[in-house]
């Protein structure tokens, strides 16, 4: 079980206790009825999605019920830290100085790479479908 | 102007009155009905909140306070739970307090159910994940939590005795899993 550092609780706690809750730093518009459709898409569905780190939300929901901020790494599944909401986003480059990730560290098998491909691509090439 | 309202009191029908269970090292028992407020405040209200309950509101994480049988339980930076064991209503308690504040009775919300025993921290991290270790978790200390696939609230009163409050609705899930629990303490 992960532990996962609630910055509210100030202590790490199981990660049963938590609950994610989406991309973090997504501002919403101030004047939302003037957003374009291509901008409304863009903030209501894309998501960075990445291999390696993410700025998530996260709720302490069955704690201390807070939203929060954390780094993590989508690969290792690595909390790299956590941080209280309405806090500023956290310097990249300065995060990786400190605790280098395992996706960034680790050398990328091609060969792996080679299996990940798209689930409708799998089933055409095994002819299963 | 309208006349005064009548009060209308309904009859209680507590969820697992009277349940209890014994197995070595845990003794479990449904505790008796209890008075208790959900409390919502910011930091400058505090005070105001504290004088008017008697017992003053813990700000620190995962601490509790008791007082002539009323007990504050810090949920979150702005969260607590009332607890009144003496039949005294913490509701009416703050009604006259003119500081901001949100304070629900939620009462008939919960049931509580005391873990008593040697082993009454294993039987409940069979199904709760947090560090019941006295170092982490000692007298006291009171934290919203989970047990199996239901939300608890869990409070140390002593060394080997915890109260456990739950929603009405999951209260037999609760006590049939620590039923379970307390058998495997003690295999
Ligand atoms: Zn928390």
């Amino acid at each position: 079980m992960l532990l996962i550092r609630c910055p509210y609780c100030e202590e790490e706690r199981p990660e049963l206790e938590f609950r994610n809750a989406g991309e973090a730093h997504i501002a919403r518009s101030t004047n939302i009825a003037a957003e374009s459709d291509e901008d409304f898409e863009k903030f209501f569905f894309i998501r960075s999605n990445p291999k390696g780190i993410i700025f998530e939300r996260w709720r302490h929901i069955h704690g201390c019920a807070r939203f929060f901020n954390a780094v993590r790494d989508t690969v290792s599944d690595k909390f790299v830290m956590t941080y209280k909401a309405g806090e500023p986003k956290p310097d990249l480059a300065k995060i990786m100085k400190t605790d280098k990730p395992a996706a960034v560290a680790a050398e990328v098998d091609p060969q792996e790479d080679k299996t990940k491909k798209p689930a409708a691509k799998r089933a055409a090439q095994k002819g299963d479908a | 102007m309208a006349k005064a309202a009548t009060t209308i009191t309904a009859a209680r029908a507590p969820a697992q009155a009277g349940r209890d269970f014994s197995a070595k090292g845990v003794k479990l028992a449904v505790l008796a009905p209890a008075e208790r407020i959900s409390l919502r405040a910011p930091e400058a209200s505090i005070a105001a909140l504290s004088k008017a309950l008697g017992v003053t509101l813990p700000q620190k994480a995962k601490t509790s306070a008791t007082k002539d049988g009323r007990t504050a339980l810090r949920l979150g930076p702005d969260e607590w739970m009332v607890i009144d064991e003496k039949g005294n209503d913490p509701l009416a308690d703050c009604a006259g307090v003119k500081q901001l504040h949100s304070a629900v009775g939620i009462s008939h919300r919960n049931v509580a159910i005391s873990v008593t025993g040697p082993a009454a921290a294993a039987c409940i991290n069979s199904g709760c994940p947090q560090d019941l270790s006295l170092a982490a978790f000692p007298v006291g200390a009171c934290s919203r939590t989970i047990l199996g696939k239901s939300e608890i609230l869990l409070l140390r009163t002593a060394e080997d005795a915890f109260r456990v409050e739950c929603w009405r609705s999951f209260s037999d899930y609760v006590f049939t899993f620590l039923a379970q629990a307390a058998t495997d303490a003690a295999a």
